[in-house]
C-alpha cells in the first residue's frame, strides 16, 4: 500500500487549533461510536476489536480484544480500566499529541472499552512531566461530564504520575496508582485477574484506545484492512534524531522503516548517509542502514529481530557515535531501573559505567565481551521487561557495531 | 552472584556478620570466580543507627527486604523501607521514625548479611568463637525458646562476659521464630559483678565465707531450730520445676504453711498481643502446680515483722524492689531471728541476710519451666557455674538428704522424674518427651 495512500484515522483533527475542545470533536463526528457501541452486547464489542486485530500500541503489541477477554466470567466486584499514558520510552511522544490534542477521542475510547469489560471506574496515569496533556485531558474530562458522557455509568480519575520510567510498566504503573512505590509486580497473576486494588484491572495504551472508537464505526473488517495480515489499523510514529522533518506520522502498520524516514521525515539531515535507525523506542535493538526494508508492524519487526515497541522511531546518521550512544541509552536504564531485582538494578549501572569508560578511552579488551555475557545472563531474569528491554540496546548495539567500539578501546 | 557482589564492600575481615553471612556461605559454595568489575562501588551510608539496638551499614545490604517485611507485617510498625531506585536503593527509616519497637532485634537475625548488625554485640567477638546451648528465655511467661551463645575461647573478648548473646530458636507453638528485644539483652545479669559466688555467713557485723558442707549444716540446724509455724518460705517463680519440687517436698516434710511465690513487681509488666507477658516470671505457672501458693507472701512478712515467723527463708527476690512498702519489707527482714537468702545475684534483700547460698544462672545448669499456656520447656547448661554456685535443686537436694535423711538427687532428670510421679499435672511427662519443642501439661490440670 502506498503510505501516502493511507488515510489519516487519529490524527485528522490535528490540525484544527480548537481540536481538543468537545465542540470540534462532535463537528467532527465524534461521540457518534458511542451510542451504537451502547446497542451492542459487551462479547460484541470484544469480539469486533478482536477481529479488527488491533494491537496494544504501548509496547508489548498485546491483542487488545484478547486482553480483555481475560476478565474473568462472572465476576461480581469492581473492574478497572486504566489508561497507560506513562509514555516514557525514549524516543516516542505519539502519546503527547493525543492527549493534548484529541482527548475526547480518548474519553469515548474509554467509555466504549469499559462497557466492553464491564467497567465503572476508569484512570488515566499521566506522566508527571505532561503538564499541558494533563491540563486538556482535565478538561475534556471536565466537558464530557458537563456533557453527561461521564458520570452515567463511567467515572473517570485522572492521576499524575511522579516521573518514573518505571511507572509505565503495566504493574509498575498499578503499584504507582495504588499509592505505593511504582514496583512491577510478579506476575501470574496478571492485572486482568488481579489488578489494581486486588480487582481485574485492563491497562491501556492511549493510542489503542484512541482506535476503538473508529473499529466500532467504520468495522472491524475495514480497520483489519489497513494493516498486515497480523496487526490492523494505522500507527503513529514519532520519528526523530537525525532527519529532515522529525514528528509524528500516523500511517498503515505496513509501512517500511524506509518509506517512513525517506518519504514521511524527509530523509536524512543534510542529505547525509544513514547510519542505524532504532525502530521501536530506546529498547528496541538497533537496525543498521542496511536493514531498513521491513514493515514496521509488530510481526515484521519481531521477524527482523527487534521490536516495534511503542514506534518511536530514532534515526542516527554518521554523525553519530554509537558508542556514545549506548552510553547515553545505558546511563537513561541505570537511571531507571527500580531497583527491585538484583540482576538490573546492579548490572545497569556497572554496564554504563562501562560504556562510559570505553567512551572517554579507558576501556579495557575485557569490557565488550563483559557487557555482553553480564546482559545475557540477566535478560529474563527479572519480574518485569525493563531489563529485557536494557539488554536489547546492550547486545544489539555492540554486536552491530564491534568494530567502532574496539576503535575506542586503547590497544 | 556476581550482581550482589559488585558495589558489596567486601569488608568481610571487620564485618561482625562473617562466619554467619550468607553471601559469605554463598559464595563460597557457588561463586570463587575471577572479579570481573574493576569500576568504582556506589557508596551509601555506612554505621548509621536505626535504634536503640540496629545499627545499618547500607553497602553491605542486598535490599532482600526482609527487614522491612518484619516491621510490616510482624511487628505492623512499618519503620522500614527501601528509598532510592535502581544501584541507589537503600534500607532506611521513614522520616521521623526510630527503629524502637520491642522487637526490633529480629532484624538482625533476619538479616542475611552484615547490614543490620546488633549493637549490643558489635564487635564483641568473632561469631566462630562461639558455642550455642539451647535454652528457654527466663524474661516471661511466654517462655521463648533461645539459644544461648556462649564465648569461652576467647575469654579476653566481650569484657569476660560468657554470654555474648541470646538468639531465637524456632519454636512454631510458643515464638516462632523471634524473641522481644527486652529478652534478648536481658542475660547482663548472669556475668554481673553482682553474682554470688560462695555461700556467705553473717555474724554480727562480719560476713563469712563459709563451705557448703557448714551451710548445710548450718541451714538444716536453723530449720530445726524452729517450728513449723515460726518459718516461712518466699519461693520464686523464677525457679525451675525441679527447684520447686524440692522445696514443695521440704518444706511438705517440715509442716511448714508459710510458703508462697507471689511477689508483686514495683512496675507492672506490660503485655501485648504478640510474645510479651506481664508475668516476667517463667515458671509462675509451675510454682502453682506444684502447690507452692499455700499462704500469701505479704501476710509471710507480716508475721516475720510481728515476730510470729522467726526463720524467714527467701529465694531469688528483691523484696524491698517490690510493691511493697519499703518499710515494711525492711521490718520483716529486721524481725525474723534468722533470714536465709537464696539467689543468683546480690541484692538489696540479700544484703539482710544472715546465711547466703548461691544459686547457679540459668545458662549454668538444666531445668524445666512450665509456660503461661502450660507448656513444660527444658532449658539445657552451657557452662559451668559461676564460683561455687549450685543449682537450686542441688542445693536443696543437700538440705533433704540433711533434714529428712531422704537420697540425694544428682541430676536434674531425676527431680523431673519424682515430680512426674507425684504431681497429676506432669504425669507422663519426662525429658525425653519434652525434647526441644516442650510438651503440654495433662489436660484437666488447672
Amino acid at each position: 500500500m502506498s503510505p501516502a495512500a493511507t488515510e489519516k484515522i487519529l490524527t485528522r483533527n490535528f490540525g484544527r487549533p480548537d481540536s481538543h475542545t468537545l465542540k470540534a470533536y462532535l463537528e467532527t463526528g465524534g461521540y457518534t461510536a458511542l451510542p451504537k457501541a451502547l446497542t451492542m452486547e459487551p462479547p460484541a464489542i470484544i469480539d469486533a476489536v478482536k477481529r479488527s486485530n488491533l494491537r496494544g500500541l504501548g509496547g508489548a503489541g498485546f491483542p487488545t480484544g484478547t486482553k480483555w477477554s481475560f476478565i474473568p466470567k462472572g465476576h461480581t466486584g469492581p473492574v478497572y480500566l486504566v489508561i497507560n499514558a506513562d509514555e516514557g520510552e525514549p524516543g516516542t511522544f505519539k502519546d503527547r499529541y493525543l492527549l493534548e490534542r484529541d482527548p475526547h477521542a480518548l474519553i469515548e475510547g474509554m467509555l466504549i472499552a469499559a462497557r466492553a469489560i464491564g467497567s465503572t471506574l476508569a484512570f488515566v496515569y499521566i506522566r508527571g512531566e505532561y503538564v499541558e496533556s494533563w491540563r486538556h485531558v482535565s478538561a475534556a474530562v471536565g466537558e464530557a461530564y458537563e456533557a453527561g458522557y461521564l458520570g452515567r455509568g463511567l467515572d473517570v480519575v485522572v492521576h499524575r504520575g511522579a516521573g518514573a520510567y518505571i511507572c509505565g510498566e503495566e504493574t509498575g504503573l498499578i503499584s504507582s496508582l495504588e499509592g505505593k512505590k511504582g514496583w512491577p509486580k510478579l506476575k501470574p497473576p496478571f492485572p486482568a485477574i488481579k489488578g489494581a486494588f486486588g480487582a481485574p484491572t485492563i491497562v491501556n495504551n492511549v493510542e489503542t484506545i484512541c482506535h476503538v472508537p473508529h473499529i466500532i464505526n467504520r468495522g472491524a473488517e475495514w480497520f483489519a484492512s489497513l494493516g498486515t495480515k497480523t496487526q490492523g489499523g494505522t500507527r503513529m510514529y514519532s520519528v526523530s534524531g537525525r532527519v529532515t522533518r522529525p514528528g509524528v506520522y500516523e500511517t498503515s502498520v505496513a509501512v517500511t522503516l524506509r518509506q517512513l524516514i525517506y518519504e514521511y521525515a524527509g530523509g536524512v539531515t543534510g542529505n547525509g548517509r544513514l547510519k542505524a535507525v532504532v525502530p521501536g523506542g530506546s529498547s528496541a535493538a538497533i537496525l543498521t542502514a542496511d536493514e531498513i526494508d521491513v514493515t514496521m508492524d509488530v510481526d515484521g519487526l519481531k521477524a527482523a529481530g527487534t521490536m516495534a515497541g511503542s514506534a518511536g522511531v530514532i534515526v542516527l546518521d554518521e554523525t553519530v557515535s554509537i558508542p556514545e550512544a549506548l552510553m547515553v541509552v545505558a546511563r537513561f536504564y541505570a537511571h531507571e531501573s527500580c531497583g527491585q531485582c538484583t540482576p538490573c538494578r546492579e548490572s545497569t549501572g556497572w554496564i554504563y559505567e562501562m560504556t562510559r569508560r570505553i567512551v572517554v578511552g579507558r576501556g579495557r579488551k575485557a569490557d565488550l565481551d563483559t557487557i555482553l555475557d553480564v546482559a545475557r545472563r540477566g535478560a529474563g531474569t527479572t519480574i518485569c521487561a525493563f531489563y529485557d528491554g536494557a539488554v536489547g540496546p546492550y547486545i544489539s548495539y555492540i554486536e552491530k557495531f564491534r568494530a567502532e567500539f574496539e576503535s575506542l578501546i586503547p590497544k | 552472584m556476581e550482581f550482589h557482589l559488585i558495589n558489596h564492600p567486601l569488608d568481610c575481615p571487620v564485618c561482625d556478620q562473617a562466619g554467619e553471612c550468607w553471601l559469605q556461605i554463598y559464595y563460597m559454595k557457588h561463586g570463587l570466580y575471577e572479579p570481573r568489575m574493576t569500576d568504582d562501588k556506589v557508596h551509601k551510608p555506612k554505621a548509621v543507627p536505626l535504634g536503640p539496638h540496629v545499627i545499618l551499614d547500607a553497602e553491605r545490604c542486598i535490599l532482600c527486604s526482609r527487614c522491612v517485611r518484619f516491621c510490616d507485617e510482624v511487628t505492623r510498625t512499618g519503620e522500614l523501607g527501601i528509598f532510592g531506585r535502581g544501584d541507589r536503593s537503600e534500607i532506611g527509616l521513614f522520616p521521623g521514625t526510630e527503629l524502637a519497637n520491642k522487637y526490633s532485634g529480629n532484624v538482625v537475625d533476619i538479616c542475611p548479611v552484615g547490614a543490620l548488625t546488633d549493637r549490643d554485640f558489635r564487635f564483641q567477638v568473632r561469631v566462630w568463637y562461639l558455642e550455642s546451648q539451647k535454652s528457654i528465655c527466663p524474661g516471661c511467661a511466654r517462655g521463648c525458646n533461645i539459644e544461648v551463645h556462649v564465648n569461652r575461647r576467647r575469654p579476653h573478648h566481650a569484657q569476660g562476659r560468657r554470654v555474648v548473646r541470646l538468639k531465637p530458636r524456632f519454636n512454631d507453638a510458643v515464638n516462632k521464630w523471634w524473641i522481644c528485644d527486652e529478652g534478648r539483652y536481658g542475660y547482663g545479669f548472669v556475668d554481673d559483678p553482682s553474682r554470688l559466688t560462695a555461700p556467705l555467713r553473717r555474724v554480727g557485723g562480719k560476713t563469712l565465707d563459709v563451705s557448703w558442707t557448714e551451710m548445710f549444716t548450718l541451714v538444716a540446724d536453723g530449720l530445726r531450730r524452729y517450728t513449723a509455724d515460726e518459718i516461712g518460705v518466699i519461693a520464686s517463680p523464677k525457679m525451675s520445676n525441679e527447684d520447686l519440687f524440692l522445696l514443695e517436698r521440704l518444706v511438705d516434710g517440715l509442716g511448714v504453711r508459710a510458703v508462697d511465690y507471689r511477689v508483686p513487681p514495683a512496675q507492672p509488666g506490660d503485655q501485648d498481643d504478640f510474645l510479651i507477658r506481664a508475668d516476667r516470671n517463667p515458671n509462675s505457672r509451675g510454682a502453682e502446680l506444684i502447690g507452692l501458693g499455700r499462704s500469701d507472701a505479704r501476710a509471710i512478712l507480716n508475721a516475720a515483722r510481728d515476730r510470729r515467723i522467726k526463720c524467714l527463708w527467701v529465694f531469688h527476690h528483691d523484696l524491698l524492689a517490690s510493691a511493697w512498702p519499703e518499710g515494711e519489707v525492711l521490718d520483716a527482714l529486721l524481725g525474723a531471728e534468722t533470714v536465709i537468702f537464696q539467689g543468683t545475684n546480690a541484692n538489696a534483700t540479700s544484703a539482710h541476710a544472715h546465711l547466703t547460698l548461691p544459686a547457679a544462672a540459668y545458662p549454668e545448669r538444666e531445668g524445666t519451666y512450665t509456660n503461661f499456656e502450660g507448656r513444660v520447656q527444658r532449658f539445657r547448661q552451657a557452662f559451668e557455674p559461676l564460683g561455687q554456685a549450685l543449682a537450686d535443686w542441688e542445693s536443696l537436694g543437700c538440705l533433704l538428704q540433711a533434714v529428712q535423711g531422704a537420697g540425694r538427687p544428682s541430676r536434674a532428670e531425676e527431680c523431673f522424674r519424682a515430680l512426674a510421679a507425684a504431681v497429676p499435672a506432669y504425669a507422663g511427662l519426662s525429658y525425653r518427651s519434652i525434647g526441644d519443642g516442650g510438651q503440654m501439661i495433662a489436660t484437666g490440670s488447672p
